[in-house]
């Protein structure tokens, strides 16, 4: 039986990798075509760092992705302590109204800002693709820090207030650093979902603008450029080495569970 | 006696290469309240999880009615189980969840509606068959569990600390319906706590555990006023627990003074420990006494004063209804019934018990 | 010690509700990104170019085209669906019963992937399907007769259950976990067997995850227009594509926010099940 599971496991792991070992090996395909393997070669690699395009679509993404994750960690937090303190019933509504963009299909979520931004005449661009990642990044934020709210002991902080400390530093020094653990994965899931977004950043970028995403997806008919491929393995490795890194370092939480 | 129900013989388990049961032997009786008392990491629940097949042993044989059921799974065992923090089906209505294992076994509707209705009365929950576990209060639902357990007729319940999530004043009054259950329901319950004050109440009889190994099996009584070494006498209530020599038979020299006792048979000049309950010691006026000493300590505790009295380099631990106040000279004198002899530690794991305290 | 400050203390600790400042930022930011975008769809989805009310943009769900194109959307991502969820309930099932409960390091597993990008990692299926791909290379080197799915319904649904898999997972995983062990010993304690205990007590218990699971996969299924369009080719055209194409190419968004409009029903459908569903316990 543990065999079983082990391969049923190990079949699942290898399902999901796949095509990422695949596209690890065509970014080392002398080929350009992606069905044929026509050597070794590091040129994709040189040719990366001399291709203006990608590399603007690169900052492009990673600024959104880093700008959007930030604000939304803000406002989030602000939020999740505000519904807090709300009546359940507001709180109740509150929440419906957050849960939306994440059930809600992308394509609709897309749409619908499309729209408004028309409406209101702003001009399609980093602004709009901005927007439209912090909107559906808040959610996230939301979900990640409200387990935490509601751990958080009101006494703790009745308890700086007590010691002298004004709201201030109550807030900052008591309440944030409890929160700090929710914000933080809250931020790293809203910079992951904003990274990997295609469909909303296609439907609110306008043109002359492009994330990595909408890139690939005008290069599907003409072809990928092998850069890609490159590029996707270098961010793929620095985030493997980075969690492999924070994953090294002792965790002292993991042990005393 | 009644006849032998369950046989735990030479039961040795590990996890992680962490020895949590060693080499246990013990005999439960039918119709016997029989509790494992001990410290966290004792080893208690787990002997219980391995009669209930939870947990299979490294070694060793659990015998039931004198068929071997080792490595026969839970669902096929003829005992039944009220579980910590109660574990009740919250997605099953009160009566689902009392119905469950009858269900299981297929019985007739109009029978398991009976049982229901039977269990509910014994717990003393009576028309709360459509209520969900989660409405429930903590000690209902601990009811709702044994009912649960009851309505299958084990021959055997067994309880892994029923009563630890409970407050102290519904403590007391679920261990009086226990017993009350367990006379109506004429079974045999194995029951484990951490808690000396339930096993003192309720067993008939307590098996004493610490780091794996039995420390003492006997009556309530018996563990009380006789413990067997330094271990027992300090998990059961407060004691004094003091170095000695055993001159002779019914001689034992305390803090360089000799005490008359009644215990025989432990050789003449070996080094023993006296155990000393603190409502055994009497204070006398100074110099009628057997030692003498200085109240250092005095707290007023209700039914009794705590004392802390200081005599040949020992604090003694005295409970006494009479206020003698702080600084006071006072004697000691104790009954020599009183005093009991234990043997120092030998081997290296009774060592290990006695570096516990 | 500022005003706002003061007021975050007050509904900190007593819920009187004057934190509304509080609130106000992110209020502010979902009514009118939240929903005012959805009204706006409400409204072009019944009003024609002109501006005149009209149900022909919902109606037109019904005409040959878009009524094949959602019929096979909604039969794709239902397999999807229940594809992911047997896949993923088994494996849910292994890695809750795991020893050790290493959850993030689980957790960690199924997101890592993200960070390589969606299409990429979606269009990599392609190489592995070709007809001298990879996958054909292994079956022909065990004689097997070599698969031709690419640009067709079935590597869609691959597409749809290898990308959304795991968002049946997590859910599932959170679930399993949070069941207490001595729940199901209780059950077995009672004299149910592994399948008993597995249909009586596991798989009821674990009914949150699964809706979230079934939602998480379900609602990206039906709508997407990016994994068909990846790797059906241009033959397999689902509602998406349908809707997206309204927009970038016909800019006809009246018609394409009417069937968005079709495609949200659908979506509130399924919550509104999945809600009964959930209630039943």
């Amino acid at each position: 039986m543990q065999t079983v599971k082990k391969i049923y496991v190990s079949l699942i792991f290898l399902f999901l990798y796949a095509p990422i070992g695949t596209l690890i090996v065509l970014s080392f395909n002398a080929s350009k075509t992606r069905s044929k393997w026509g050597g070794f070669t590091m040129q994709w690699y040189a040719s990366l760092l001399q291709d203006e395009v990608i590399l603007d679509a690169l900052t492009t993404t990673l600024l959104i992705a880093f700008l959007s994750a930030l604000i939304a960690s803000v406002i989030g937090t602000i939020a999740a302590v505000a519904m807090n303190g709300m009546k359940r019933r507001t709180r109740t509504l509150l929440i419906g109204v957050t849960n939306i963009p994440m059930l809600n299909a992308d394509i609709v979520t897309g749409i619908s800002l499309m729209l408004l931004f028309i409406s209101i005449g702003l001009r399609f661009g980093f602004g709009t693709i901005l927007l439209s990642h912090i909107t559906f990044n808040i959610p996230y934020v939301i979900l990640c820090i409200m387990p935490r709210m509601k751990q958080l002991n009101p006494s703790v902080y009745e308890a700086a207030l007590d010691l002298g400390a004004s709201h201030i530093t109550a807030f900052f020094k008591v309440m944030l650093p409890d929160l700090m653990p929710g914000i933080l994965s809250g931020f790293l899931m809203a910079f992951t979902m904003s990274l990997d977004d295609f469909i909303i950043t296609h439907f609110t970028k306008g043109a002359g603008i492009d994330t990595l995403s909408t890139k690939i997806y005008t290069e599907v008919k003409k072809g990928i450029k092998p850069e890609m491929y490159a590029l996707s393995t270098i961010i793929f490795v620095t985030v493997l080495i980075l969690l492999f890194l924070v994953n090294k370092t002792p965790d002292k939480k993991e042990k005393t569970n | 006696m009644q006849k032998e129900l369950i046989k735990l013989e030479h039961i040795s388990k590990s996890f992680d290469g962490q020895m949590v049961l060693d080499d246990l032997d013990l005999n439960i009786h039918e119709n016997e309240f029989v509790t494992l008392l001990g410290p966290s990491g004792c080893g208690k629940t787990t002997t219980l999880r391995i009669l209930g097949g939870f947990v299979n042993p490294d070694n060793g044989r659990v015998i039931f009615d004198s068929r071997d059921i080792t490595n026969v799974p839970p669902n096929k065992r003829h005992l039944n189980t009220v579980f910590q923090k109660y574990a009740l089906f919250t997605h099953m209505t009160i009566a689902d969840n009392i119905a469950f294992g009858l269900k299981i076994k297929n019985k007739p509707k109009s029978y398991i509606d009976d049982k229901i209705k039977y269990a509910l009365k014994l717990v003393n929950l009576e028309g709360y068959e459509k209520r969900m576990p989660d409405s429930l209060s903590g000690g209902q639902q601990q009811r709702i569990a044994i009912a649960r357990a009851i309505v299958n007729e084990p021959k055997v319940l067994l309880l892994d600390e029923p009563l630890g999530a409970l407050d102290l004043k519904l403590r007391q009054e679920m261990q009086y319906e226990l017993i009350r259950m367990k006379n109506e329901l004429g079974i045999t319950f194995v029951y484990v706590t951490h808690d000396q004050e339930e096993a003192l109440t309720m067993s008939d009889t307590i098996v004493v555990m610490n780091q794996g190994y039995i420390q003492q099996i006997g009556t309530p009584e018996s563990i009380y006023n006789e413990p067997e070494n330094a271990f027992v006498a300090d998990f059961i209530g407060d004691s004094n627990i003091i170095a000695a020599t055993m001159i002779e038979d019914k001689l034992v020299e305390i803090l360089g003074v000799r005490f008359a006792c009644v215990d025989t048979g432990f050789g003449i000049r070996k080094p023993v420990d006296v155990v000393i309950r603190p409502e055994d010691v009497e204070l006398t006026a100074p110099e009628e006494g057997t030692i003498n000493g200085v109240v250092t300590h005095l707290i007023f505790k209700g039914v009794h004063y705590e004392m802390e009295v200081m005599a040949n380099g020992f604090e003694w631990l005295v409970h006494s209804t009479q206020l003698t106040p702080v600084g006071t000279k006072v004697g000691i004198r104790v009954d020599p019934f009183n005093i009991q002899i234990m043997n120092k530690p030998e081997s290296e794991d009774e060592e290990a018990v006695a570096l516990e305290l | 010690m500022s005003s706002s400050m003061k007021k975050l203390h007050s509904l900190y600790t007593d819920k009187s509700g004057k934190g509304k400042l509080l609130a106000a930022p992110y209020v502010f930011w979902s009514a009118f990104f939240i929903i005012i975008p959805l009204c706006m769809i409400l409204y072009y989805g019944v009003t024609d170019k002109t501006g005149a009310f009209t149900l022909q943009n919902i109606t037109a769900i019904a005409s040959i085209g878009h009524a094949r194109a959602f019929w096979r959307s909604l039969l794709l991502s239902v397999v999807s669906t229940v594809i992911c969820f047997l896949l993923a309930y088994p494996l849910a099932m292994i890695l809750s019963g795991m020893k050790e409960k290493k959850h993030n390091f689980i957790i960690l597993i199924f997101i890592l992937p993200m960070w390589m990008n969606f299409l990429l990692r979606t269009l990599a299926w392609q190489t592995l399907l070709e007809k001298t791909g990879v996958i054909n290379g292994i079956l022909s080197f065990f004689k097997l007769p070599s698969l031709r799915i690419i640009n067709t319904p079935y590597a869609i649904v691959l597409g749809m259950v290898y990308n959304f898999l795991p968002f049946m997972v997590l859910p599932l995983y959170n679930a399993l976990s949070k069941i207490d062990e001595n729940v199901i010993n209780a059950a077995k304690d009672l004299g149910a067997n592994k399948i008993q205990t597995f249909f009586r007590v596991i798989m009821p218990l674990s009914i949150p995850g699964i809706i979230s699971g079934v939602t998480m996969v379900f609602v990206p299924a039906l709508t997407t227009f990016v994994i068909s369009t990846l790797l059906g080719g241009s033959k397999v055209l689902l509602i998406g594509n349908v809707i997206e194409q309204e927009f970038t190419q016909a800019s006809n968004w009246h018609l394409g926010s009417g069937l968005s409009i079709v495609l949200m029903i659908f979506i509130i459908l399924n919550m509104i099940v999945s809600a009964l569903l959930d209630k039943e316990d």
